[in-house]
């Protein structure tokens, strides 16, 4: 089958165009449907590493310690994620603890670790052992990673709490502020430019 | 842009590591297994399933959503007094209790985005199957739109969640989930999915 490097189709209205390199800061746009066809490289291998592993420390922290503490009349409470999964998880309820477990724990879990994977290998300009499967889980994870959405949640819960006792935010809160930053900085669609640059040297140029 | 679209061979773009192939499928699209040659990904002119899947799947949205909003999410009890709240409930108690900005928040997570959800994923079924050739540019942005609000519809279910693990103070006061989250966490999934099956490309076959 022939290849064509060089060519990129949009992947919303099938356009087919020749690739170009941008300038810092410039995105390629569909002449067609106006979406996204790829954007400037905003950081390389390196720094993507390096941002990998203050993710994975943020998510232990995220995890590891409770992210809002309460207290009423004297007594004290403090949850952690997993606590909250925990306590979602009543008969029937479990099928939707499931999914909050994976969106907030799991998958944001599975992206660190295989991007960490790929990129420690890419930095050496070669292809990691099942290079193949991790880029297509990571692509299949990134939409069910909902870190965003579980931190504006806990802000909710802070302020619906504050009526009626004292609430603090915990470390995990602010673990989960960074890694709410740092995730869709290192997972965003162009990690599948790593096909591109760990490409082995003689097949770069695919007969034309 | 201004490369502008190119002429040639056939091409299909593989979905996971956006390498441009020449086009194989032939007339076998969907049983000859073609793949990509670089990541082994199944190559599809079109999302499989397509059309009637998404639709599938709206539709059992659609119908989740009525005791997502009906039954009550979750059992508050407070010095002694208890009470269930549905999501409709939740927000209003915010907004009477002066929290305006968290009801608005709320109201647009749990209300605004899935109905927008329905309506525009309904709209981009109904003309992608008539093969409509009608503002095809708007309808592109808004399957973008869809696919960019997907999961904040999920914030209903985090909060019960959250509140529920830490509300435990025996005799004072003490939160459960009930299960209409459990619907309403359905919900989101299943839009979330039948977003997904929907090939935005669907929109440009008009003829």
């Amino acid at each position: 089958m022939r290849t064509f490097p060089e060519l990129i189709v949009c992947e919303h209205c099938d356009s087919v165009y020749r690739r170009r390199a941008l300038a810092p800061g410039e995105t390629a746009r569909c002449a067609r449907c106006a979406a996204t066809l790829y954007g400037a490289r905003r950081i390389d291998v390196d720094r993507r590493l390096a941002l990998t592993l203050a993710a994975a420390i943020l998510f232990l922290i995220a995890n590891l310690y409770p992210v809002i503490r309460v207290s009423l009349r004297g007594l004290r409470n403090e949850a952690t994620l997993w606590e909250s999964a925990a306590a979602l998880a009543q008969g029937p309820m479990i099928l939707v603890a499931i999914p909050f477990a994976l969106a907030v724990i799991a998958v944001p879990f599975a992206q660190i670790v295989l991007l960490a994977w790929v990129l420690v290998h890419a930095r050496a300009g070669r292809r990691a052992p099942g290079f193949a499967p991790a880029m297509r889980a990571l692509a299949m994870l990134r939409p069910w990673s909902m870190v965003e959405v579980c931190l504006l949640g806990i802000l909710v819960s802070v302020v619906k709490l504050s009526s009626f006792s004292q609430v603090s935010p915990g470390a995990g809160l602010w673990a989960m502020a960074g890694l709410m930053l740092l995730l869709p900085l290192i997972a965003d669609r162009s990690i599948r430019r790593l096909w591109d640059w760990t490409e082995p040297a003689p097949r770069l140029g695919a007969k034309p | 842009m201004s490369t502008g679209l190119l002429a040639g061979p056939r091409v299909i773009a593989c979905p996971v590591c956006s390498l441009v192939c020449e086009d194989t499928l032939g007339e076998a699209e969907g049983r000859a297994g073609v793949r990509c040659p670089r990541c082994g990904a199944a190559l599809h002119r079109r999302r499989p399933g397509g059309v009637e899947r998404a639709f599938a799947l709206l539709l059992a949205a659609l119908i989740l959503y009525v005791p997502a909003n009906v039954l009550p999410v979750m059992h508050t009890s407070l010095f002694g007094r208890g009470g269930d709240s549905t999501i409709l409930s939740g927000i209003i108690d915010f907004w009477r209790g002066g929290s305006r900005g968290i009801a608005l928040i709320i109201f647009i997570a749990s209300v605004a985005v899935p109905c927008t959800k329905f309506l525009v994923l309904g709209l981009l079924l109904a003309t992608a199957r008539r093969r409509s050739r009608w503002a095809r540019r708007e309808r592109a942005g808004l399957y973008r739109l869809v696919e960019w609000i997907g999961y904040w519809s999920m914030l209903d279910v985090v909060v019960v969640a959250v509140v529920s693990a830490i509300v435990k103070f025996q005799a004072l006061s003490d939160v459960e989930p009930r299960i209409g989250i459990l619907f309403f966490g359905a919900v989101v999934i299943l839009t979330m999915l039948s977003a997904m099956s929907f090939d935005p490309r669907l929109i440009w076959d008009g003829k």
